[in-house]
């Protein structure tokens, strides 16, 4: 029992901290000692605490959003496996449920920014389906192509077989660009300018306050954890157990770090280039992976 | 006329006024530019600066309550014109785009069109900006058109001045525009000197150099750092700051405030430098120019910056001579223009800083632009603290001499600003014209972004990084 909750349980109480991470390594970088590592749980506890504000002209729809999207990220984190640990929800064909909770997450996020009715919200919406069209294929292919490589339908399959050639190596490098474009992380968008003009995720949430965007924040760093894990699930060694599988997605953040204090974001127009290239590497993994078991 | 010299206003050519509009839109076709253009007392004054010979020229005709617009044969005239209606009532008839300059546009510009919509930012920011509002016509993310209306920031700084000079004029001086301390009280100062007779010591003009060097490379290096902030390069954007801050506080060590006020004071400059002052300036620049030249390098060697600065926001040459432009937008776009060189007065008379420019006209051009000129006022204020000229550091000003005209032009940090002082018979300033660099360049920024992404305003608006209230005044 412990080995089948210990995974989402750590997501649950582990995911903030992994953003604190990546903010903590770009402050080191940019020569700051940055905010505590803990700030993004300080930031969910004050936002719980507060009233939600609510513009007329928004509906239903809109207070659906953040429950929706958080909803989605936590059967997301019930579904991806932890290291080689199965996780708490395993079956054949599970790879698509989690894309498609991906793709649920999205919908709810794009259609509470619509209904606000802002041209700033919409626009971002715009742009965020648009990305998620690109990095949709390139996430299915590159699942596709460890479930090819390695013979098995379901995730704790593909984690646990391990097989050898370039198929998991292309997988894992097109799974990195569609982290970084999912999480709207540099060079996709930029977390931290408050330029909404050039916001993606961000100005999508421009109008949520209180309970609603602290479910939104969680939500996102769930996603931000169950992605890094889909990532690293199938590079890491046999037998790797949960605290070893947490410790390298804190690594992952620092790499996430990295990237962003070393690279300036693209030009929006070019980032569909990224995507589609990601999605080229993830189909040539698929042709590369020879039938597995 | 020289920049900075009074001549009595009966000298100034009062003509009819076809042959004033003519005039000017002969002098302007010619490569004149139209530094300008204003009423006072019934009348229309323009002032002409010819860059080549280093000459200004002004003009004056008789005010009518309707004019046939300069702005068609003469686009430079085009806000001046909108000024002149809002400030003096005067129509220009037959101006393409007769709206307020500084009151609310109500009429703002729309594209008709199924798959057209319009995104209005502002007047209030999200970042720690000025107010101003930006409508944005867009096709999916590219923009077909941008207005921008201004004015939030007018507290009718011309009005504070005229009348004066009282006690608390250099300070209206000071903050007409608040990143340009140095420069406008320079401005000011230069002007009240031509009317009252007095001449500023060298001492005083080297040391008024050295401040509005600081001041420029306080605000080229935090652009920069700025810039690079925006296009999501966090390394220059984190020690360009620290940067910009390096410099101002090598301003505050010479006269106590971070932004140079309470330094340049009618007469020469109200605080006097050590050679102990000397030594830790010179060090303080040697160490800050260091560290900027570490951290505006990696812009360069950086392709993803390059890839989002090259080809973004382009002004063409021919556009941004119409339209008049000046500072590092200008010369971004290819023209030699540079008040320090083309109308020198004070210190430049005597030392040149070489013209810094770039030929593309886009976010690299104005980009690179602050850099050179960030090596060449390093430079500069080096050479000027090392041979300071000895003498007082101010002297009295005398009373001012009646009816008498003068223009001040001093090359800021963002271009050149310009103050046109008339006096009347009691000699009391019976006019004061204040033109900042934003006023002549922000129309360049919604040229800039004509059929860009939108996502790329940002970029385009740091890389002008106009004032509000120098605008708004």
């Amino acid at each position: 029992m412990t080995d089948l909750l210990a995974p989402p349980l750590l997501a649950l109480a582990g995911s903030p901290l992994l953003l604190g991470i990546v903010n903590k390594t770009k402050a080191a970088f940019a020569g700051r000692a940055g905010a505590p590592l803990l700030q993004p749980y300080y930031d969910l506890a004050k936002l719980l605490g507060k009233g939600a504000v609510y513009s007329r002209t928004t509906t239903w729809v809109f207070r659906a959003g953040p429950a929706v999207q958080l909803a989605c990220a936590l059967t997301a984190a019930a579904v991806v496996p932890l290291g080689g640990r199965p996780a708490a929800l395993s079956f054949s064909g599970d790879f698509l449920l989690l894309a498609g909770l991906l793709a649920a997450m999205r919908f709810a996020g794009a259609a509470a920014a619509l209904d606000a009715g802002s041209s700033f919200e919409a626009m971002g919406a715009s742009r965020e389906l648009q990305f998620a069209a690109l990095a949709e294929p390139a996430l299915l292919l590159s699942l596709a192509a460890l479930a090819r490589a390695c013979g098995r339908l379901s995730l704790a399959g593909m984690f646990a077989a391990h097989p050898g050639g370039p198929a998991p190596v292309l997988a894992a490098a097109a799974l990195f660009a569609v982290f970084l474009a999912e999480n709207g992380r540099v060079p996709v968008d930029d977390p931290a300018t408050h330029l909404e003009l050039t916001m993606v995720h961000e100005v999508m949430v421009l109008d949520h306050c209180g309970p609603d965007l602290a479910f939104i924040n969680y939500a996102a760093a769930l996603r931000l954890w169950v992605l890094g894990a889909l990532l690293l699930g199938p590079l890491l060694p046999r037998g790797t157990g949960p605290g070893t599988a947490a410790a390298a997605l804190a690594g992952l953040a620092v790499l996430t770090g990295l990237v962003e204090s070393a690279t300036a974001r693209l030009r929006l127009v070019r980032v569909p280039q990224l995507l589609v290239g990601a999605g080229t590497l993830a189909a040539l993994a698929v042709m590369l992976a020879r039938g597995g078991r | 006329m020289r920049n900075g010299e009074a001549v009595p206003l009966e000298s100034v050519p009062l003509v009819p006024f076809d042959e004033f509009r003519g005039r000017v839109v002969a002098r302007t076709a010619a490569g004149a530019r139209l530094l300008a253009l204003f009423a006072h007392a019934g009348r229309f004054h323009a002032v002409l600066g010819d860059e080549e010979a280093g000459t200004l020229e002004a003009l004056r005709t008789e005010a009518r309550g309707a004019y046939p617009a300069l702005t068609p044969d003469c686009p430079q005239a085009h806000l001046f014109e909108r000024e002149l209606r809002e400030q003096a009532g005067a129509t220009p008839e037959g101006h393409p785009w007769l709206k307020p300059v500084r009151g609310p546009i109500r009429d703002f510009f729309r594209v008709e069109g199924d798959e057209v919509h319009e995104v209005a930012v502002g007047p209030i920011h999200a970042g720690v900006i000025e107010p101003g509002h930006f409508r944005f016509q867009c096709h999916g993310e590219d923009v077909l058109h941008l207005e921008i209306a201004l004015g939030y920031q007018h507290r009718g700084a011309e009005e504070a001045l005229t009348g004066g000079p009282g006690k608390r004029s250099i300070h209206h001086a000071e903050t007409l525009c608040g990143d340009s301390s140095v420069a406008h009280a320079t401005a000011w100062c230069q002007a009240l000197e031509a009317l009252g007779g007095t001449r500023a010591g060298a001492r005083a003009l080297a040391l008024r150099g050295v401040a509005l060097e600081l001041e420029r490379l306080a605000n080229h290096a935090g652009d920069l750092g700025a810039l690079a902030g925006d296009a999501g390069y966090l390394p220059t954007a984190a020690f360009c700051g620290r940067v910009r801050g390096d410099f101002l506080n090598a301003t505050a060590a010479l006269c106590g405030s971070r932004f140079g006020r309470g330094l340049v004071r009618p007469g020469g400059v109200r605080f006097d430098a050590g050679p102990e002052l000397v030594a830790d300036l010179l060090d303080r620049l040697a160490r800050a120019g260091r560290d900027a030249a570490g951290a505006i390098g990696l812009l360069w060697d950086s392709n993803s910056v390059m890839a989002r600065f090259e080809g973004t926001g382009v002004v063409s040459r021919a556009d941004a001579a119409a339209l008049g432009l000046v500072g590092p937008a200008a010369r971004a776009c290819g023209l030699e223009r540079d008040a320090r060189r083309d109308f020198p007065q004070g210190i430049y008379a005597y030392a040149q800083v070489p013209v810094s420019t770039a030929p593309t006209g886009d976010v690299l051009a104005r980009a690179f632009v602050r850099w050179l000129e960030i090596q060449r006022s390093l430079v500069f204020a080096r050479e000027q603290l090392e041979s300071l000229p000895a003498g007082p550091a101010r002297a009295p000003l005398g009373p001012l001499a009646p009816d008498r005209l003068v223009v001040s032009l001093v090359e800021g940090w963002r271009g050149e600003v310009c103050h046109v002082l008339l006096t009347g018979p009691d000699g009391r300033l019976a006019r004061v014209k204040v033109v900042d660099p934003s006023f002549r360049n922000w129309s360049a920024l919604a040229l800039a972004m004509r059929g860009q992404p939108i996502s790329d305003f940002p970029l385009c608006n740091k890389s002008f990084n106009l004032s509000y209230c120098g605008h708004d005044l």
